[in-house]
């Protein structure tokens, strides 16, 4: 590993700073990501800022009934709140599904938004790479690529989102506050994180020294009835082959409000805005979810070994939103009590 | 003296005890305790955050001290493997690993060991896991039970597969501090 000079950012001007004075700079927040990569070759800074400790630890409540999460909230503090577990299950669920006990305790809300992809093509040197390596090809469009993208890929990467939390925050229409330069900025975590494209190193829309200061959820009634669902080649501790974000509220059997995003099938968390349009005002069945699943699954290019992906993610998304609807027509409210 | 540009003092509260130390900013914790602690209870295992041979506890929340920069955990409070014990008294989970055999190599063991002292404290802690209801109310107790502790668990693997026995050592302790009526004492993180 490349030694590097270690800076303890105290707060977030000097962060943004420090991060401007340095071209090959990288924030650090739970490192659970980060330090692996730079093990591995993949990153190699010449100065961490730690923003670890940086005052962006709670959960505050804004408004009618929004929530503002600080980006350096753990993953399992943020799993634990009672007011994420209550109002917006999807989310709390989403990020206990995610990576270990040990893990969650260490990474933090901003640094899950940010972690790489693991295409094991990028995250080994020596191979070619154009996330890593931009010009230098992309050997998985012919080689392992069965946890790889079958929607929003283009010919120079193929690489998924590993996050789980980012497919719920998808699903919910989360904001992400970004300190840019001397400014701060609302953006939809739906655009921040991007498609491959022509460039695929760049994961998301932030530029060199934006920080991640927050993450914003503004009241969604529907979230009270959300889960969160993951297909993985283990029980646990795994990333996902697919997974399903949704919240669905009905009445007298119709859809009334739908939200479904779906995971590890794409560069970004991929947010099914057609299948959403189609069942707005559609009875709440099983067969009604899965035409429209199947027309958001329409533009689906997948791969030679990852064509399974198409038909499960569907199955997944159309057993999600029968569930959903199922609990609301027989009164069941799977959620603890408010307090 | 002052330290090098590519190297830090830090001061670890390692099992109670403050160690400083000056680190190459590259050390992990995991790499501290063993290199220039002589506590080389913690694991390298793949030295990935993938196995969970390495995990100690830290502010008494269990992580892979592999994925940790020494120098960025300037003055925590660091259990391993070596600080469970209360002098000649094992840990109720350490008297639970031999009780229910769970182990056969031994080398997963002292990770296994410090993540179910998180385990348990973040069950009575009332946190939640993956498999944990829904509706279960927050910050009351979680059952124990093979579901959860597989569960929990899961970032720790044995490559001699003892995983039965585990799951047993770690329902008997946990039963052992319902028993007992507290919450343990190890973490109070919340």
């Amino acid at each position: 590993m490349r030694t590097f000079r270690y800076e303890r950012a105290s707060g977030d001007e000097a962060a943004v700073a420090a991060m401007a004075a340095s071209p090959g700079a990288r924030y650090l927040g739970g490192g659970t990501n980060l330090v692996d990569l730079m093990k591995l070759g993949v990153e190699s800074p010449d100065v961490l800022v730690d923003v670890s400790r940086l005052p962006h630890t709670s959960v505050e409540h804004t408004g009618p009934g929004g929530l503002l999460i600080g980006a350096a909230l753990s993953n399992s503090d943020l799993a634990a709140d009672h007011t994420v577990r209550t109002r917006y299950p999807v989310l709390s669920q989403a990020l206990l599904a995610g990576a270990s006990g040990q893990l969650r305790n260490a990474a933090t809300v901003g640094g899950n938004l940010l972690q790489r992809t693991r295409c094991p093509y990028f995250q080994d040197p020596g191979k070619p790479c154009n996330k890593r390596q931009p010009g230098t090809g992309c050997p998985a469009r012919e080689g392992v690529h069965r946890n790889l993208a079958v929607l929003g890929a283009s010919e120079h990467c193929v690489a998924t989102h590993p996050s789980d939390m980012a497919v719920a925050l998808a699903a919910l229409d989360a904001g992400v506050h970004v300190l840019s330069g001397a400014a701060t900025r609302t953006i939809p975590v739906t655009e921040l994180l991007r498609l491959p494209g022509d460039e695929p190193e760049r994961d998301s829309v932030l530029r060199h020294g934006d920080l991640i200061t927050h993450v914003e959820l503004s009241a969604v009634p529907e979230a009270a009835h959300s889960l969160y669902r993951k297909v993985r080649d283990r029980a646990s501790y795994s990333f996902a082959l697919v997974s399903v974000a949704a919240a669905l509220e009905t009445e007298g059997g119709v859809v009334r409000r739908v939200r479904l995003a779906l995971g590890g099938v794409a560069h970004r968390p991929w947010r099914a805005r057609t299948a959403e349009e189609r069942l707005l005002g559609e009875p709440a069945t099983a067969e009604a979810f899965a035409h429209a699943v199947d027309a958001e699954l329409a533009p689906a290019e997948p791969l030679r070994d990852n064509a399974f992906k198409v038909p499960l993610v569907r199955n997944v998304a159309v057993s999600a939103l029968s569930d959903l609807a199922a609990r609301q027509s027989d009164g069941t409210a799977r959620l603890p009590e408010a307090r | 003296m002052e330290a090098p540009v590519h190297a830090s003092p830090v001061t670890l509260y390692v099992n109670g005890t403050a160690r400083e130390l000056v680190v190459d900013n590259r050390t992990t914790v995991l790499d501290a305790l063993r290199e220039q602690l002589d506590l080389t209870g913690a694991k390298k295992g793949c030295d990935h955050g993938q196995c969970g041979a390495c995990t100690v506890l830290v502010d008494g929340l269990r992580m892979n001290s592999c994925l940790l920069f020494a120098v960025a955990r300037d003055g925590a409070r660091i259990t391993t493997v070596e600080g469970l014990a209360d002098g000649p008294e094992l840990h109720p989970l350490q008297e639970a690993f031999l009780e229910r055999d769970a182990y056969q190599c031994g080398y997963c063991t002292p990770g296994q060991l410090c993540s179910a002292v998180g385990v348990l404290e973040e069950m009575a802690a009332g946190r939640p896991s993956a498999v944990t209801a829904p509706e279960h109310p927050s910050g009351q107790a979680v059952p124990a039970g093979d579901t959860e502790i597989r569960e929990r668990m899961s970032g720790n693997l044995c490559r001699c597969g003892c995983y039965v026995n585990i799951v047993r050592a770690v329902d008997d302790a946990a039963g052992a501090q319902a028993g007992a009526g507290h919450g343990g004492s190890e973490g109070g993180a919340w």
